[in-house]
C-alpha cells in the first residue's frame, strides 16, 4: 500500500486515490474543428512510457481534489506532485 | 514419562504438567513447550505421511522453517496444516499428524479476529540479538519503535544456544534489554507476532497470536486466561518510516538419498530442543555438516548424554578447535566424507557414510545458513549470491529499508550485536534522531574455524529419493525432469516441480532447488538466482485477514430512513451497490412473480409508493452552475426555469451514456441533480473532474446530499388524491402543478412517529416536532403514471412516509419495490443505465435523440456523435421484444439471432436481451433488447434461444404501454 502525498492533505494511502490517466491532455477548445481521426486520437490514445510519466490523480476518498504527479511507471515512485495550476516540473 | 526430557535446563516450567493427545495417544508436556518439543520428549519424531508418496515424515526443525512436521489440531478448534514446531502446547490440546493435507472446520469459527494500525519511526522485525540491539539503540535516541518477533519470547537464536554476552548468559542480557524497552513509552514490543508481508513505503503486515497459548478456559491450570472478548489473532498494519529486517537465518539441509526419514533434523533445531526445551532429540546421533556450526550441536548433545557416533564433515579441512572438543568427548570426526543414504522406515536406524554403516536414531544435518531475506525481497529488494557464504544476501541498499545480522549474512553473535546497532544508527540519521552514547554489549570470543563448503546435494544413489521439497515430495529427479523438459530458469523449475509452493514457501527448499538446478544446468547459481519471495512469510488464516470485516460488516450496508418500516412490512431485499432496497413486499403465499404482478396492477390501477431515497443527489451551486450543467448534460439545462424539472442524460467524451436523472432548478444559481442509485459517487467525481481539470474558471460548488434527502415517489392515478390530502396547502391540479415542475410546501404539525423529547442539538437544528417540516414535491414520473415525488429531510422521513401511507389507505396505496419499478419503467422504455446500457450505447441508440440538444455549441460527448462509428445504420438500438408465446419469458442476457434455424458457426449475432419482465398491464411477457438496426426491424420476427429451443419474438416499438403518454397527467 503505497503512500501518495496529496498536495492538500499530505501523505495518505493509495486506496484513497483514483487514477486519472495522462496529465496535460486538455480537452480540445473546439472539438467540432477536429477531424474524426484527430478526435479519436484525443479520445483513445495516450502515452505509455517506461519511466517518468505525468499523470492526473484525485484524492477521491479525501478532499476530492485533483492534482498532477510525475510518477515512474517502473518503480512506481512519485518524483513530483504538483497542483493543477502549477507547471509540470522538469524531469530527466 | 518424558523419557528424553532432561531433568533441568531450558525455558519450560516443569512444575506444571499439561496433558495432551496426539494421534490418539495421551501424552504430557509443560508450559513453554511446543507441540514438537513435547512429542520429542516422548521420543516421537514421526507425525504423519507425505502428500504424494505416503512416506513417513517427522519433525525436521524447531520453528517455521520445518517443511515436514505437519499436524492438524482437533481441539479446542479444528485447524489444519499447522507445524508441530510452531504450535505452543496447551493443556487439553488434541492434535494428529496428517498425510500432507488437513481438513477445515465444518463449524463456524466463533473466535474474534481484529486489526490495528500502528505508526513508527523504526520497525524492527526480529527480537534476536540484532533486533534487540537495534531497538535499544533507536529507543534510547527517542524514536518511536515497534519491535515484532514471531516467537513466544525474545532472544531469537539465543534461546537455543549457550552463548554469553557481557560475561553472563546471553538470555540475561535479553531479559535486561526487553525490560529496558518496556520502560519506553514510545516502544511497542510484540512477541508471538509474525511480520508476514512487507509492502511499499514502510508498510508491513504482522499477525499477532494473542490467545491460543493461553489454552481454553476449561483447561487452564493457573496463570493467565484468555478473556472472551480478546481477539484470537490480530493483524497489525504497521507503517514505519524505516524498516529494519533482523529476521536471522534459516539453516539449510543437504540433499542426499532417503533424506526424508523421521529422525533426520537440522542440527540447529536439535540444539534448540536441547537448550530451550530440555529435550534430547535422540540418543544415538550422527552429525552431517558442511560448516562449523553443527559441531556445537554434536558437542552439546554429547554433553547432555547422547552418544554422538560421528561428525561427518564434507570438508577435507576440519576446524581444529572444534575437532579437539569432539576428540575430548570421544566423537569421531570423518573429514571429507558424505552421507550417501539412510535406513529405517518409521524412524532412521542407520546412515551410510562412504560404505560404512553407522547405526543411529538421529541424523543432524547442516548445509549452511540462508539469511531470512524474505521481507527484504518482498518489498522489492534484490539479492546477490555470496560465494563465501554459499547464500543469497541483500544485494542493494533501499530507501527506508535495511537488513542486519543473520538476515544480512552475519554469522557470529558479536557481529550481529554490532550490526544491529550500526543499522539502527544508520536509520536514525536519516530520520533526524541523534543516537546516544551507550556501551555496546560484548559477546564472548568466537571460535575460529574453517570456511563453509557449498554443498547442495550428495549425488550418489537414487535421485527419486533425494528430496528437495519434502512437503511437495519433490526430488532431484523432478528438477532433472524439469530441466530435461527445457526449463531454464528457477521460476520455471519451481512451477514445473512445485518446489517452494507448499505451506513453507520453500524456506529450506528454495535455495537448494536453485543450487541443484544450477549444478544440473552447469551454470553458476548466482546467475540463476532465486524465485521471487512473496507474502505471506508464513501462512495466515483468512479469518485473521478478514478480521471484523465479515458478515454484515464485510461491506457497509446503507439503509434508508424508512428501513425499519420495510423490514416490518416483510420486504425482500435487493442489494444496489451498498444499499439495501426493498425488491418487493410479498403478501402471505406470494412468490416474487405474484407479488410484482399485484404491485404493478396496484400502481397502474390506483396508487403505489416507492422508497427512492437511495437515488444520488448532488447540490450544485454557484454563479456558473447553469453553465456548468449545460456543458455536462446532453440537453439544455441553462434554460430551465426555477421551479421546473428536466430529465437529463450525461455522456462520456466518447458519447456513451454514463448516467441519467432529473435536474431541479432551485434558484438561478442552484440546482439539485438526481443521479442513479449506483452512479452517485461516480457522477460526483465526474463533475469534479471537469470542474477542476478543465473549467477551473467556473464558480461552482458540488455537495453530495444523498443521505440528507429522503425521496418517495407516490405513483398512480390516485396519487393526486393522496398528495392533496397530506399537503392541503398545495394546489395539486395539473394546471397549477404541471408535469416536470416542483413545489415547496410544509407538512403541518400533528405528525406522528417522532419523539418530541429529542433535544434540539440531536436534531441538528431541525424544526421541533410541533413545527412545520419543509417538504419538496416534484412531478416526475418513472412509470408513465401521474406521480408526485415527495422529498423531505431524512430526519422526518419515517413520519412523512407513514402519513402518506395512512392517507393512501382508502385508495389501497401499495408499497412497491425495485422490481415493480423496473417493470413499470420498462413498459415505458425508460432505460436503466448499466442494465440497458453497457458503455457502448449513445442516447440515440436508446431512442432519446430528443434529449440531445442540437442548439448547444458544446457539451461533453457532442463531438463523438459525429464519429463515423456512431453514425452506422446497424448500431444496436433499444427495442422491445414480444415473444410470440405470450407466456414465454426471455432470460435477460439471451442472444438475439435471425432464425428461424441456427446456422453454422460463427452465428451472426443481432444483439441481446437487456431487461425482461411480465407485464400486468399487457397480460403478457415482454423484454427490452439492444438489436442491430433494431428500429428498422420493428414488426419483424427474430429469434432467441431459450432453454435449448429457438423461440420467435416480434421486434416492437420500445414503449409497449400507453405510447401516447395519456396517463402522465392523471
Ligand atoms: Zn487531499
Amino acid at each position: 500500500m503505497q503512500l501518495i502525498t496529496c498536495p492538500y492533505c499530505g501523505p495518505r494511502e493509495e486506496a484513497e486515490f483514483h487514477y486519472g490517466g495522462q496529465a496535460h491532455v486538455p480537452h480540445p477548445a473546439d472539438p467540432g474543428s477536429l477531424s474524426d481521426e484527430e478526435w479519436a486520437h484525443h479520445l483513445f490514445f495516450r502515452d505509455n512510457p517506461r519511466g517518468p510519466f505525468a499523470e492526473r490523480w484525485v484524492h477521491a476518498l479525501g478532499c476530492r481534489r485533483w492534482f498532477n504527479a510525475v510518477r515512474d511507471t517502473v518503480s512506481y515512485r512519485f518524483h513530483h506532485i504538483y497542483r493543477l495550476d502549477q507547471a509540470r516540473p522538469e524531469t530527466p | 514419562m518424558n523419557a528424553l526430557r532432561l531433568p533441568a535446563g531450558g525455558r519450560i516450567d516443569r512444575s506444571t504438567t499439561y496433558e495432551f493427545t496426539f494421534n490418539g495417544q495421551r501424552l504430557t508436556g509443560h508450559p513453554g513447550d511446543t507441540l514438537a518439543s513435547a512429542l520429542l520428549a516422548h521420543g516421537i519424531h514421526r507425525t504423519g505421511t507425505s502428500i504424494k508418496l505416503g512416506r513417513p515424515r517427522g519433525i525436521a526443525a524447531a520453528w517455521a522453517e520445518d517443511p515436514n512436521g505437519l499436524i492438524q489440531i482437533e481441539e479446542p478448534f479444528p485447524e489444519p496444516m499447522l507445524l508441530a514446531t510452531t504450535v505452543e502446547l496447551t493443556d487439553g490440546l488434541t492434535a494428529r499428524g496428517i498425510p500432507g493435507q488437513g481438513r477445515l472446520a465444518d463449524v463456524p469459527d466463533s473466535a474474534r479476529y481484529d486489526a490495528r494500525h500502528s505508526h513508527a519511526d523504526l520497525l524492527v522485525i526480529g527480537a534476536g540479538p540484532t533486533g534487540l540491539c537495534a531497538a535499544l539503540t533507536a529507543a534510547r535516541a527517542g524514536a518511536r519503535v515497534v519491535l515484532v518477533d514471531e516467537q513466544s519470547e525474545a532472544g531469537g537464536y539465543l534461546l537455543g544456544s549457550t552463548d554469553r554476552i557481557d560475561g553472563g548468559p546471553a538470555l540475561d542480557w535479553v531479559a535486561a534489554a526487553t525490560a529496558e524497552l518496556a520502560g519506553f513509552a514510545d516502544v511497542l514490543h510484540l512477541q508471538r507476532t509474525t511480520a508476514f508481508g512487507h509492502f511499499d513505503d514502510g508498510f508491513v503486515l504482522a499477525l499477532e497470536r494473542r490467545t491460543d497459548h493461553l489454552g481454553t478456559p476449561t483447561h487452564v491450570l493457573g496463570g493467565e486466561t484468555a478473556p472472551p472478548h480478546k481477539s484470537r489473532q490480530r493483524v497489525w498494519r504497521i507503517r514505519a518510516r524505516h524498516v529494519l529486517v533482523a529476521a536471522g537465518a534459516h539453516e539449510r539441509p543437504v540433499v542426499f538419498s532417503d533424506n526424508d526419514r523421521p529422525g533426520i533434523m537440522l542440527a540447529g533445531g536439535a540444539r534448540t530442543y536441547l537448550h530451550r526445551y530440555g529435550v534430547l532429540a535422540g540418543r544415538d546421533v550422527v552429525v552431517f555438516t558442511t560448516n562449523d556450526s553443527a559441531y556445537a550441536a554434536a558437542v552439546d548433545l554429547a554433553d547432555a548424554g547422547a552418544r554422538v557416533h560421528a561428525v561427518v564433515d564434507a570438508r577435507a579441512a576440519t576446524p581444529a578447535a572444534w575437532v579437539q572438543k569432539c576428540v575430548r568427548r570421544g566423537i569421531p570426526v570423518r573429514a571429507g566424507r558424505l552421507v550417501t543414504g539412510t535406513e529405517g522406515v518409521e524412524r532412521i536406524t542407520a546412515v551410510a557414510v562412504a560404505g560404512e554403516r553407522i547405526p543411529c536414531d538421529l541424523l543432524l544435518v547442516s548445509g549452511g545458513w540462508n539469511p531470512a531475506v524474505h521481507l527484504f525481497s518482498q518489498a522489492g529488494g534484490t539479492l546477490r549470491y555470496d560465494g563465501g557464504l554459499g547464500a543469497f544476501v541483500p544485494g542493494e541498499e533501499r530507501d527506508g529499508v535495511s537488513v542486519a545480522g543473520g538476515a544480512a549474512g552475519v554469522a557470529e553473535l558479536g557481529g550481529c550485536l554490532a550490526d544491529g546497532r550500526r543499522a539502527a544508527e544508520g536509520a536514525l540519521g536519516g530520520l533526524g534522531f541523534v543516537p546516544v552514547d551507550s556501551p555496546s554489549p560484548v559477546a564472548e570470543a568466537h571460535v575460529d574455524g574453517q570456511p563453509s563448503l557449498v554443498l547442495w546435494r550428495v549425488a550418489d544413489g537414487d535421485q527419486r529419493t533425494q528430496f528437495v521439497d519434502l512437503q511437495r515430495d519433490a526430488t532431484v529427479a523432478d528438477i532433472a525432469c524439469a530441466i530435461g523438459a527445457g526449463m531454464r530458469t528457477v521460476e520455471h523449475v519451481k512451477r514445473y516441480t512445485t518446489i517452494g509452493t507448499a505451506h513453507d514457501q520453500g524456506k529450506t527448499s528454495g535455495v537448494l532447488a536453485s543450487g541443484i538446478a544450477a549444478e544440473l544446468l552447469g551454470r553458476p547459481v548466482g546467475e540463476l538466482g532465486t524465485t521471487t519471495f512473496r507474502p505471506p512469510y508464513t501462512p495466515v488464516a483468512f479469518a485473521a485477514l478478514a478480521g471484523r470485516d465479515r458478515g454484515s460488516l464485510f461491506d457497509p450496508e446503507r439503509t434508508t430512513a424508512v428501513h425499519a418500516w420495510h423490514v416490518a412490512r416483510g420486504a425482500v431485499w435487493e442489494d444496489v451497490g451498498q444499499w439495501k432496497r426493498p425488491r418487493y413486499y410479498p403478501l402471505p403465499g406470494e412468490d416474487m412473480e405474484a407479488a410484482v404482478l399485484r404491485e404493478c396492477a396496484a400502481v397502474r390501477g390506483g396508487v403505489g409508493i416507492l422508497d427512492g431515497s437511495t437515488l444520488g443527489k448532488i447540490d450544485v451551486q454557484g454563479p456558473d452552475a447553469a453553465e456548468f450543467l449545460n456543458r455536462l448534460y446532453t440537453n439544455m439545462i441553462a434554460t430551465l426555469k426555477v421551479g421546473s424539472v428536466r430529465y437529463g442524460v450525461m455522456c462520456g467524451a466518447d458519447g456513451m451514456v454514463i448516467d441519467d436523472g432529473t435536474v431541479l432548478r432551485l434558484a438561478g444559481d442552484r440546482f439539485l441533480v438526481y443521479t442513479t442509485t449506483g452512479g452517485a459517487a461516480a457522477v460526483l467525481e465526474w463533475m469534479e473532474e471537469w470542474l477542476q481539470t478543465e473549467w477551473p474558471d467556473l464558480r461552482v460548488y458540488l455537495t453530495s446530499v444523498t443521505e440528507q434527502w429522503a425521496t418517495f415517489p407516490v405513483v398512480g392515478p390516485r396519487s393526486r388524491d393522496v398528495i392533496g390530502t397530506v399537503f392541503p396547502d398545495v394546489d395539486v391540479s395539473n394546471a397549477a402543478f404541471p408535469f416536470m415542475t416542483w413545489r415547496d410546501t410544509v407538512l403541518g404539525s400533528n405528525r406522528s412517529g417522532h419523539d418530541a423529547s429529542t433535544p434540539r442539538s440531536a436534531r441538528g437544528g431541525r424544526p421541533a416536532p410541533d413545527q412545520d417540516v419543509p417538504v419538496r414535491l416534484a412531478r416526475v414520473s418513472f412509470s408513465g403514471e401521474l406521480a408526485y415525488e415527495v422529498n423531505v429531510d431524512s430526519w422526518y422521513a419515517r413520519a412523512v412516509w407513514e402519513r402518506l401511507v395512512a392517507a393512501g389507505e382508502r385508495h389501497g396505496i401499495t408499497p412497491y419495490g425495485t422490481e415493480t419499478m423496473h417493470v413499470l419503467r420498462a413498459e415505458k422504455a425508460y432505460p436503466i443505465v448499466g442494465q440497458d446500457t453497457d458503455g457502448t450505447v449513445t442516447p440515440h441508440d436508446l431512442g432519446m435523440s430528443w434529449a440531445v440538444s442540437k442548439k448547444k455549441p458544446f457539451f461533453v460527448g457532442k463531438r463523438s456523435f459525429h464519429r463515423a462509428d456512431n453514425q452506422r445504420a446497424d448500431r444496436k438500438q433499444l427495442v422491445a421484444l414480444l415473444p410470440v408465446d405470450r407466456n414465454l419469458f426471455l432470460p435477460e442476457g439471451s442472444q438475439v439471432i435471425e432464425g428461424p434455424s441456427v446456422p453454422e458457426p460463427p452465428i451472426p449475432m443481432l444483439g441481446h436481451v437487456t431487461s425482461s419482465y411480465r407485464s400486468a398491464a399487457l397480460e403478457r411477457t415482454f423484454a427490452l433488447a439492444l438489436v442491430k438496426a433494431g428500429r428498422t426491424r420493428i414488426g419483424e420476427t427474430v429469434h432467441v434461444p431459450v432453454a435449448g429451443a429457438l423461440v420467435p419474438v416480434e421486434v416492437a416499438e420500445p414503449v409497449v404501454f400507453d405510447p401516447e403518454g395519456a396517463r402522465r397527467d392523471g
